[in-house]
């Protein structure tokens, strides 16, 4: 006979075997689309390559790690750093932050401009907003592009204006990925920061001009405060699909300009090194994850206390 | 009371919410008023009557359709908000959340350009006149409702505004705190000597503060004058029917002479009456008459009016007689509960109700 002690211990192992495996078809699919791949690619990143891709089954190597930062020349086995990779970072890096920040000053005033309206009329504005989101984002992109090439509207406005000459480049230079991808990204920003504003109580505007406060001191003293929750959600949204971006580098770049998810897709390709993809990959992980830690302890500190 | 100075005037101020379609709201219509300094002045109305509207021209907040504002003498109508020595403490506060109490009330001085170490000397002063020292480095969320009030209002006069506006400030406050903070108002106007305008559609709180009232309706100032001035002498029967209670006679003028008036009631009773200030001195008129100025007395006695005293409601201060006038309409007198005694009349008995003319009021309207 069990005693009443064993009794309600042998129910309790019983109830926690039975969460286990109520949730477990959620852990699985967790664990199968989330860790499993993740997991996948970090061995990738330390096995050889494989003579036409794939990687050799394994055997490990620090190759792929290695190629990541140096290279070895092909005649005389000399390590020098891996410049284009480097330029690379910096330009996907810089064109993020660039990208950001143009989303922030044309998201900024869009987004004051929705949450001043009636509110039965801000839902259309929202709305409006959000159409470039039913396109596919490789027909957005070329649609920048007719906008953008040399017999494109911008330049033949330009030139028809008498501004300018001849057609100026545009299109395969490091400003028509900022374009591309400022255009692509900009409802990622709108719509925290409307979010943001909408809450504000528009008499503490009121408050801040009656104390004396200009338009400008307003903005910076009052309404920025208020909306940094909403400047910090939307930064993040756009920096860091803007550091994988693909497609957008891919059709306004060019092969030169090439941006860090190009530079993986490459090696997954025609560079037929899945490690170096691998390891690649991971390393962008990376800096999103030290960009976003800096970023939310920087926020934290100076912007809690309300909200 | 007689008004010094004029801080503000407002002459001939009309301003009209143009809305979308045909249909626009006409807020004010032609208001003028003279504010004196270091008055305690209120604007009095139901809601929806223009009061706010005219405070937030004042302000600067809107800017009038027609008219001229005045602030010692100089047109500033047309003046910015941040460009008008003229402070608010707005209905909710409008506390700034991402500032501390100090902060918040250095935030004009601040924007004024103002030194730092003056900014902290008189953060000091103010929290020191609202009795708020410790908490100075506490956020806006932190603290209660009352002191709220009182961070808003240091806020409000910390740049040493020449008129101080006051949007219907006490009516977040339950109804204790609200007494007190008359009480603190009224201390605090006279400590700064500041002008206060004040705006309300509570009429004992503009009672009991006020130097003057303006009794607002409809975009239009129906009356000017002290609180004695406006509930015992109300010009016209809004006014009458708003602030306090009122009985109602309606009737016909047979007579006048100095300042007085025979009135032949529709009842049929004839009494004499005071012509109030623009009273018109013929024709049909109204006659009001405060419950507390009347008394019941009895029937076989000297009375004005005659009648069947219908019911008495006790109040526990006062009690109240509601007396059925012979010949039709209602009469209400409140007596104040002496310690004497209740007066010796039951419901069901006839009775007279006696005043005098001073007592009994004819409307301009």
């Amino acid at each position: 006979m069990a005693t009443p002690r064993e009794i309600a211990i042998a129910a309790e192992r019983r109830d926690i075997r039975n969460r286990w495996l109520l949730s477990s078809p959620a852990l699985l699919i967790i664990a199968l689309a989330a860790v499993g791949p993740l997991f996948v690619m970090l061995l990738y990143s330390f096995m050889l390559k494989g003579d036409y891709g794939d990687v050799k089954p394994w055997q490990f190597s620090g190759d792929g790690w290695f190629g990541v930062f140096l290279q070895r020349d092909i005649f005389d086995d000399t390590l020098t750093v891996a410049d284009a990779h480097i330029t690379i970072f910096w330009r996907s890096v810089k064109l993020s932050l660039m990208t950001t920040l143009a989303t922030l000053f044309l998201g900024f005033p869009t987004a004051y401009f929705i949450a001043t309206r009636p509110p039965q009329r801000r839902d259309i504005w929202l709305f409006l907003v959000t159409i470039p989101f039913w396109t596919n984002i490789l027909i957005r992109t070329f649609a920048m592009q007719e906008v953008i090439r040399n017999e494109g509207i911008v330049n033949s406005v330009m030139v028809w204006l008498g501004l300018i000459s001849a057609p100026v480049q545009i299109m395969y230079t490091d400003w028509a990925i900022l374009f591309g991808m400022a255009y692509v990204y900009l409802p990622l920003m709108v719509l925290p920061l409307y979010a943001s504003m909408e809450k504000i109580d528009f008499r503490l505007v009121e408050a801040g001009y009656d104390l004396y406060a200009t338009r400008l001191q307003v903005l910076r003293r009052i309404i920025i405060p208020l909306v940094k929750p909403g400047i910090i959600a939307g930064s993040i949204l756009v920096f860091i699909p803007s550091l994988g971006a693909y497609v957008t580098p891919r059709v306004l770049g060019g092969g030169k300009n090439m941006m860090l998810g190009n530079l993986i897709e490459l090696q997954f390709g025609q560079g037929r090194n899945w490690p170096l993809g691998a390891a690649l990959s991971i390393t962008l992980m990376i800096i999103v994850t030290l960009a976003l830690l800096v970023y939310v302890r920087n926020a934290s500190k100076t912007g809690g206390g309300h909200g | 009371m007689a008004i010094g100075k004029a801080a503000i005037e407002a002459v001939g101020v009309t301003k009209i919410f143009q809305s979308s379609g045909q249909d626009s709201l006409k807020a004010l219509d032609n208001v003028s008023v003279t504010i004196g300094e270091n008055e305690f002045f209120t604007l009095l109305g139901p809601s929806g009557c223009g009061k706010t509207t005219l405070l937030r021209l004042i302000a600067g907040f809107d800017f009038p359709t027609d008219g001229q504002i005045l602030l010692h003498g100089q047109d500033i109508a047309q003046l910015p908000p941040f460009q008008r020595p003229v402070n608010t403490v707005f209905q909710n506060y409008a506390l700034f959340p991402h500032m501390t109490v100090g902060q918040n009330i250095g935030f004009g001085l601040e924007m004024q350009g103002k030194p730092k170490a003056q900014v902290e000397a008189r953060v000091a002063e103010m929290l020191r006149l609202v009795q708020m020292e410790e908490l100075k480095n506490r956020r806006t969320s932190q603290i209660s409702g009352g002191q709220q009030q009182r961070v808003a209002l240091a806020r409000a006069l910390a740049p040493e505004p020449k008129v101080l506006l006051l949007d219907e400030p006490l009516s977040a406050l339950d109804y204790k705190l609200r007494k007190e903070m008359q009480i603190e108002l009224k201390r605090l106007q006279n400590e700064t000597g500041i002008t206060f305008i004040f705006v309300t559609h509570d009429q004992e709180e503009a009672l009991t503060m006020s130097d003057r009232i303006a009794v607002i309706s409809k975009g239009k100032i129906l009356q000017v004058g002290s609180p004695r001035d406006i509930y015992d002498r109300p010009a016209v029967r809004f006014v009458a029917n708003f602030i306090g209670e009122t009985n109602f006679l309606e009737g016909k003028v047979v007579s006048t002479a100095k300042g007085q008036a025979k009135i032949a009631l529709d009842a049929g009773t004839t009494i004499a009456a005071s012509l109030g200030e623009g009273a018109k001195p013929s024709g049909k008129v109204t006659v009001v008459v405060r419950p507390e100025h009347a008394s019941v007395v009895a029937s076989s006695g000297k009375a004005t009016l005659l009648g069947k005293l219908e019911n008495i409601v006790y109040f526990g201060t006062d009690t109240h007689y509601h007396v059925k006038l012979n010949g039709g309409g209602e009469f209400t007198v409140r007596h104040q509960n002496v310690h004497a005694g209740a007066l010796a009349f039951e419901k069901g008995d006839k009775v007279g109700v006696l005043f005098g003319a001073d007592a009994a009021r004819v409307l301009r309207d």
